[in-house]
């Protein structure tokens, strides 16, 4: 079956952002962007199925800059056959991006669509669900063990009180969560090759898909700084604060 | 303006998110219904109509809905929520997985995780795992919002006397079926609501010595965490995380111990009232946050800790 993966590029995780003095946004210049991580599961994922003969095709989609090719080239080298970029320089919201997906999805007609659970940049987690609304395909979202028979998928879920299982009729999306597995490094010889891979440029207006948004980001600003601490001496100490100043035990 | 709040429930118990999700629809102002879906929810629908400041509690009590599978119940949402100005449900696993389904149905961008709100059409929320706040204003006829819990203090469980209507709409899309789920077992305070946190990290060494924590927050009546780490070494379940892709708390004491304090470790606790943290690194990133610092072992310090409170 083939399978799509959507990827998206982000600042790194382990870049402090810093916020724009003009509160216009964070300062995303000349800092290092990478595979949002929950992407680099979703692509690894799909590279087991293929290994385990589940999968016979991944396609891996990105929507955004012309740089996202960068991303789009790291899934190629851990596995993916094609790639497809959907270009726009926006700031797109969720339900644009899962439009233009269900657009992919439409042309590629996939049996398994895999997300990560969110970005870390937008935090929203919704593309995903929003892609099987727009489907109509079941949903295994924060998945942690994903299983293909036949024709459903059982999809283990990270849920507040533990784990769920769901059965899903495919062909359905799932989104990873970080227990889902453990992605691996792209080697050079497969860096090499992927350069050769086929990678396609669209557009949004060439898949007919209007990103107009509901959604308007007025300001960002810096969260409000805690007062710096102190370092106690003893455990005792720490105690005698924690009842008369700070009064909290 | 009404505005339509999605009940928090396992099918038995009223979970306490749905109280802080009231409380921000009150922040919004107008009449406020809740919608109980399940299967067999008679007690959570009894207990929502007690909430204090509901107008009314719509029951959609069916098969189809049990264990509240997305794909039955986003239509039944979507196809409630046109008539009302606002839909909310708590950022929880459940309503994480539900509501953009929900927004995408009825072609809104939704606004996830509100920490605030600034007006009826306008919130605030943390991005880049709490390093930025973004006020986002919505244009969408019907405002597709989850809560953040722990951004809003919980209106009262009693008081209310709300009208309980049932909702005849059966949706059953037939694409998904609940297997089964394994709960984890414990008597301690739940994480997101307890007044006290102790939170082990990798520090820890193994899952063996967070006994220490648990005799400690017996102690406090404290509930435990974890980083990360201590989850994906093993110590302790993956629903003891606490952080940017694990559980958001702000209890009134979080008391680190054996946590280093990554940017993702801090955006699930950093709005806590007083953070302690233990750690025998002076150099470590969670001392930056932290208003008590104890460099000390924790082998140590955690069983005195103990014996003094």
């Amino acid at each position: 079956m083939k399978v799509l993966v959507a990827v998206k590029r982000v600042v790194d995780y382990n870049v402090k952002v810093r916020v724009k003095a003009d509160n216009s946004g964070v300062d995303l210049a000349n800092v290092k962007m990478s595979m949002n991580p929950f992407c680099e599961i979703a692509v690894e994922e799909a590279v087991r199925l293929k290994e385990k003969g589940v999968a016979t095709e991944i396609v891996v989609v990105s929507i955004g800059p012309t740089t996202a090719q960068e991303q789009l080239r790291t899934a190629l080298a851990l596995g993916a056959d094609r790639a497809i970029l959907v270009e726009s320089a926006e700031d797109l919201t969720s339900l644009a991006v899962a439009k233009l997906l269900k657009a992919v999805v439409d042309k590629e007609q996939p049996q398994l669509v895999i997300l990560g659970k969110q970005a870390i940049d937008s935090d929203n987690n919704q593309t995903g669900q929003m892609l099987a609304a727009l489907t109509g395909y079941g949903q295994g979202t924060f998945a942690s063990k994903v299983e293909v028979s036949g024709d459903k998928v059982a999809v283990t879920r990270e849920i507040d009180g533990g784990a769920q299982t769901v059965s899903l009729s495919l062909p359905a999306i799932v989104t990873t969560d970080l227990r889902l597995n453990e992605p691996r490094y792209a080697s050079l010889p497969n860096i090499m090759k992927a350069k050769k891979k086929p990678l396609e440029v669209l557009t949004p207006e060439a898949l007919g898909v209007s990103t107009a948004s509901t959604n308007k980001t007025v300001k960002v600003e810096a969260p409000a700084a805690r007062s710096a601490g102190i370092k106690v001496k003893s455990v005792a100490e720490l105690v005698e604060k924690l009842k008369n100043e700070a009064k909290v035990i | 303006m009404t505005i339509l709040v999605i009940a928090e429930h396992d099918g038995k118990v009223l979970a306490p998110a749905t109280l802080n999700t009231v409380a921000a629809a009150a922040k919004i102002g107008g009449d406020i219904n809740v919608l109980v879906a399940g299967q067999g929810i008679g007690a959570v629908a009894e207990a929502a109509a007690k909430i204090a400041g509901v107008a009314k509690v719509l029951v959609a009590d069916n098969a189809a809905y049990a264990h509240q599978l997305p794909e039955n119940v986003a239509p039944l949402v979507a196809e409630l929520g046109k008539g009302y100005s606002h839909i909310l449900a708590a950022a929880t696993s459940n309503g994480k997985n539900i509501l953009p389904r929900v927004a995408a149905q009825l072609d809104v961008d939704q606004i996830s995780e509100i920490v605030s709100v600034v007006s009826a059409d306008t919130f605030t929320r943390p991005i880049y795992a709490g390093n930025a706040i973004a006020t986002v204003q919505s244009t969408a006829p019907v405002k597709v919002i989850t809560v953040r819990a722990t951004g809003f203090d919980p209106v009262a469980a009693e008081g209310g006397s709300a009208a309980v209507e049932a909702v005849a709409a059966v949706h059953d899309a037939g694409t998904s079926s609940f297997v089964g789920e394994e709960l984890a077992k414990s008597d301690r305070p739940e994480l997101t609501a307890a007044k006290i946190v102790v939170s082990g990290g990798r520090g820890m060494q193994n899952g063996d010595n967070f006994k220490h924590l648990y005799a400690l927050a017996d102690k406090l009546g404290a509930a435990v965490g974890a980083s990360r780490a201590a989850v994906d070494a093993g110590f302790v379940p993956n629903d003891m995380q606490v952080g940017q892709t694990g559980k958001i708390v702000a209890p009134q004491l979080y008391i680190a111990v054996g946590i280093s304090g990554a940017i993702q470790h801090l955006a699930g606790m950093k709005d806590s009232k007083v953070i302690v943290a233990i750690n025998k690194d002076e150099e470590a990133p969670i001392f930056q946050v932290a208003d008590y610092g104890l460099v000390a072992d924790l082998f140590e310090a955690v069983p005195e800790l103990e014996k003094l409170v």
